[in-house]
């Protein structure tokens, strides 16, 4: 396999077959869209496989001087593995996800195809301009299928989620030239090893903070992510929730960390502060929802606050945390959203209040909805314990407040998603048509069982995913160990009980 | 023999004259729909001959002596040749489009071509004057012939309106041009480029000098419809006749810019913060107002007007720039445009509804994905292309414009034109927002020209993620073109 572009292969896969999307019939296209995404994950599942871990840091490097200004520079690390595994084990997910959809279903399939090489692109690029070129592109497929496909408020919902992500962006855009012309080679690898001057570092992390933010989304420039959510067809949902928005954690872990990390060490307390608004408030803002997707877009939200409070506890606890929060939150939430889809093709609401006692009909679903509303929740066992738990020991190594706020919207995220639980699935079943709803059907079970498989598989034996980016986190740690500010934590080693006055105890006895 | 060398210098300027003449000769005999057709497709074999005799300038890089002519009025240097290759491609495909538009208003004459080829002609010396008045009678060749091309569509009220707007404040902005150049003159005491700039060079320029340039500029903003003498660009562009509106948008914005670029680096190179502080206001002030303006059209022309001004504004924050990399991002970037104008119009030309008659109201477009899928695509590629969303080419253009200000030292101005062009998305997308998301409105269902479906193939493979596999030879040709500006330095 030495030597062989598979990552090139990745992307061309579902480019190629985007276009023959566009020329068949619908049938055909569920088909051929299915076929690909499938081909692109074995690809990916081969890419795993042969993946090195605890070897070179950049594997799979392909480089060819294509273009005028920048190259066609490729290769991934752990990190970006496990982000472009988590986009092509959703990718057929989402495919099957969409058999509701029914109008206009080849340009549907095609815009979703050209999404996944986009997403692709952005893990996968090595050139810092390649990547702002994947990183932007994706807003034209996105804002076709929230505008075409979904639902009554989709236009200003589009409008919204461009506009917002086009103004973040191009501000960073600034900075990328900047540095390059900077540093004289816009290669990611030298760029991450770079050290800017302080003053330079600041405005270059602010303006990428301004789009990863805005792609993350944090607090108080997230509003764009309930509208998009919420009309979006439920696969641009899951593709949102579970992809999109780790552009902006990976943004912060591959640039604004390693790049920057004076600014990130005084800017931190900027992050902490928008994360714990996060955290409460829109934790508290999907409380009173009445509608499912908003409740979950919001507990996303949250979720991704998470994640920045743990990649700016500047250790490893809190780097590992938040990619595992981040790949589960990709996997959970983008469950929920196909839960979601489940009964919303049944019933053609979101409305919360129009379900109730559905364990009573539809006992499997209702066992899915749950397991999956555990692991948003936390619990041990599924991948959310693992992320939440390593993220809140990280940032109490820091700041013993920001953990404590943090916790709280643990505790509130419990409630939320418990209490929407309840009113869904528990309870008299109190309408009628709601009552009368089918359970799965094994297209649903294709679609719920393996991410089910792997939220379990992440919460029991969560190795499998850290060893792969184990020595990518203690290269962004010691990047940032220079500037790490000291945390009010004062920990002190503690001192083991020695064995013979253990003995001297149990002698007393 | 030094007069033979100079014959030889404008040898596509004489062919241009000639064949003009002869055409011109020709077609007052032959006045039926064929002839015209006939003149046309010779006006255009001229234009690519015309082509092949610039190109070797630009690839060999000719500058300096080499390329001078007569005594130093002309030059047929890389940077004219780059640009005379862009006014050709441009001009040889607003002819391409235009019978089929005028033949359905019964209105297609061959004095049609005729006029585009001497209105190619004045700008051709535009582009290579070395001489304010070089400069001057080439820009008159231009708009005489231009006026008239505006009017073109005799029993049409808005073409007629069109083309008396265009002159009155063609006229107008001629006189101011004229007014700097004599200030220019009476303070450095030359009218040539090199004597110009050797005249500034020395101390601050002189207040005479400083209101000289001033006058200058804001003649050949007129000329460019950068704000604030943008006024005429939406109702010259709705109301010309389309194939007319394709041309005025690309090959004159390519002349009168170059020509900017000539005047500003070269004649008065050694004084760049004298107009510096004009072109910034110009830019971002086009940037801003293009933007804004376009919002609440409803024609789809005169979106396409005020996009044109929006575009203006981002090459000249190249020219703010002043330096070698910001020439060459503004040949880079009017090579895009060019491309993405002639596409956007062409697609224009192909909206007809049942009867054949064109459709220009941006609400009956409204569901064209569904009806006319590949004519939807290729024009929401060219609306995110000059929305400067990657990964089409017009993000390109925009990406070198901005490394040239960066590299200039001027971040803020490239943040806050940048931020700028976010405003400009938005109306781009309202045009892709009506075409996928609305529900057909039924209207555009006529049948499309084969040579437009060509031409629209052509722009929308030049400005899709495939161009940017040229553009390293394109940056290449650039580079050597605006080279040519900085000889001195």
């Amino acid at each position: 396999m030495d030597g062989f572009p598979i990552l090139s292969l990745m992307l061309a896969v579902p480019l190629v077959t985007a276009f023959i999307c566009l020329a068949v019939d619908a049938k055909m296209a569920r088909t051929v869209a299915l076929v690909a995404t499938l081909a692109n994950f074995a690809l990916g599942v081969v890419l795993w496989c042969q993946f090195d871990v605890g070897g070179a840091q950049w594997q799979f490097q392909e480089s060819k001087e294509l273009f005028s200004g920048f190259a066609w520079k490729l290769g991934i690390d752990g990190i970006a593995l496990l982000l472009i595994m988590l986009s092509v084990f959703l990718m057929p997910i989402c495919i099957l996800a969409s058999q509701s959809i029914e109008k206009r279903v080849g340009e549907y399939m095609a815009a979703f195809l050209v999404m996944e090489t986009l997403m692709i692109g952005v893990f996968a690029a090595q050139d810092l301009f390649l990547f702002y070129i994947f990183f932007e592109a994706g807003l034209i497929p996105m804002y076709l299928i929230i505008g075409v496909w979904g639902g009554a408020e989709r236009i200003y919902a589009s409008y919204k989620f461009f506009l917002y992500t086009l103004l973040g962006s191009v501000l960073m855009l600034i900075a990328m030239i900047w540095m390059v012309q900077e540093v004289g080679d816009s290669y990611i690898p030298t760029l991450m090893a770079y050290d800017f001057a302080p003053e330079a570092q600041k405005w270059l992390w602010l303006a990428f903070f301004a789009s990863f933010a805005v792609k993350m989304p944090m607090w108080p420039v997230h509003t764009w992510l309930p509208d998009a959510h919420v009309q979006a067809p439920t696969a641009g949902s899951v593709i949102l929730a579970g992809v999109l928005l780790k552009m902006g954690g990976y943004g912060f872990i591959r640039f604004s960390l390693p790049m920057f990390p004076q600014a990130s060490a005084d800017f931190a307390w900027l992050v902490y502060w928008l994360s714990m608004i996060a955290v409460v408030v829109t934790s508290l803002i999907a409380l009173v929802q009445h509608d499912m997707k908003k409740l979950i877009a919001y507990s996303s939200v949250a979720h991704m606050a998470i994640v920045t409070v743990g990649l700016f506890a500047f250790n490893t606890q809190g780097l590992e945390g938040s990619m595992v929060v981040m790949l589960s939150h990709g996997l959970v939430a983008g469950a929920l959203f196909l839960c979601v889809g489940v009964i919303y093709d049944r019933l053609h609401t979101r409305e919360i209040d129009r379900y109730g006692g559905l364990s009573i009909n539809m006992p499997k679903y209702a066992l899915f909805f749950m397991l999956f509303t555990m692991a948003s929740v936390g619990l041990p066992g599924t991948s959310g314990f693992v992320g939440e738990f390593l993220g809140l020991v990280g940032i109490y190594q820091q700041s013993s407040l920001v953990a404590f706020v943090a916790g709280t919207g643990i505790i509130l995220g419990a409630g939320y998603m418990l209490y929407l639980y309840r009113r869904i699935a528990f309870g008299d079943q109190k309408n009628a048509d709601a009552a009368a709803m089918p359970d799965l059907d094994a297209r649903e079970w294709f679609m719920l069982a393996p991410i089910a498989a792997v939220v379990l598989w992440m919460g029991i034996y969560p190795e499998s995913f850290l060893a792969p980016m184990r020595n990518d986190i203690r290269y962004v740690e010691t990047r940032l160990a220079a500037a790490k500010p000291a945390g009010d934590a004062q920990l002190t080693a503690g001192k083991p009980v020695s064995h013979d006055k253990h003995a001297e105890h149990g002698g007393a006895h | 023999m030094d007069f033979l060398q100079s014959l030889r210098i404008v040898a596509p300027e004489e062919l241009l004259s000639v064949s003009g003449i002869v055409l011109l000769v020709a077609s007052a005999w032959g006045q039926t729909r064929r002839d015209a057709r006939a003149v046309t497709w010779l006006a255009v074999l001229t234009l690519f001959v015309a082509a092949v005799m610039t190109a070797p300038a630009l690839f060999n890089g000719v500058r300096g002596d080499a390329a001078m002519a007569f005594g130093g009025l002309f030059s047929g240097d890389a940077f004219a040749a780059f640009a005379k290759l862009l006014i050709y491609a441009a001009a040889g495909a607003s002819l391409l489009v235009a019978p089929a538009f005028f033949e359905k208003h019964g209105a297609y004459r061959p004095e049609y071509p005729v006029l585009v080829l001497f209105a190619v002609l004045g700008m051709g010396i535009m582009v290579s004057a070395q001489n304010l008045l070089t400069l001057y009678i080439g820009l008159e060749l231009n708009s005489l012939a231009a006026y008239v091309l505006a009017a073109f569509l005799k029993p049409d009220e808005r073409s007629a309106e069109a083309g008396l707007k265009y002159f009155v404040l063609g006229a107008l902005a001629s006189g101011i041009l004229l007014f700097g150049m004599s200030l220019t003159y009476g303070f450095t005491g030359t009218t040539d480029y090199a004597g110009i700039a050797a005249a500034v060079s020395g101390g601050p320029v002189s207040k005479g000098a400083l209101f000289g340039i001033t006058f200058v500029l804001a003649g050949l903003a007129f000329k460019i419809s950068a704000v604030p003498f943008h006024m005429w660009t939406p109702d010259v562009y709705e109301g010309a006749p389309t194939p007319v509106t394709t041309f005025f948008a690309s090959a004159p914005k390519v002349a009168a810019l170059a020509l900017t670029m000539r005047v500003a680096l070269e004649a008065f190179g050694p004084q760049a913060a004298a107009w510096q502080q004009i072109v910034i206001f110009a830019a971002v002030a086009s940037i801003v107002v293009g933007a804004l303006g376009a919002i609440g059209q409803s024609n789809i022309k005169r979106l396409l007007a005020y996009s044109s001004i929006n575009n203006v504004g981002f090459i000249l924050l190249g020219l703010a720039a002043g330096t070698p990399a910001g020439a060459s991002a503004m040949l880079f970037y009017l090579a895009v445009y060019v491309a993405m104008t002639i596409g956007g119009f062409v697609a224009v030309l192909m909206l007809k509804d049942a009867e054949g008659n064109h459709v220009e109201a941006i609400a009956d477009i409204a569901g064209l994905s569904r009806t006319r899928p590949l004519l939807a695509l290729g024009l929401a590629a060219i609306m995110f292309s000059l929305a400067g969303i990657p990964p089409l080419l017009g993000f390109w253009g925009k990406f070198v414009v901005f490394q040239s200000v960066v590299e200039a030292g001027m971040v803020p101005l490239a943040a806050l034109g940048i931020a700028a062009s976010v405003i400009g998305a938005f109306y781009y997308l309202k045009v892709v927002k009506i075409m996928y998301f609305d529900e057909p409105a039924g209207k555009v269902t006529g049948k499309s020209d084969m040579v437009h479906e060509w031409l629209l193939a052509t722009c929308a493979l030049f400005i899709s993620p495939l161009g940017y596999l040229i553009t390293k030879c394109l940056t290449a040709l650039t580079t050597i073109a605006a080279g040519v500006l900085f000889a001195a330095a």
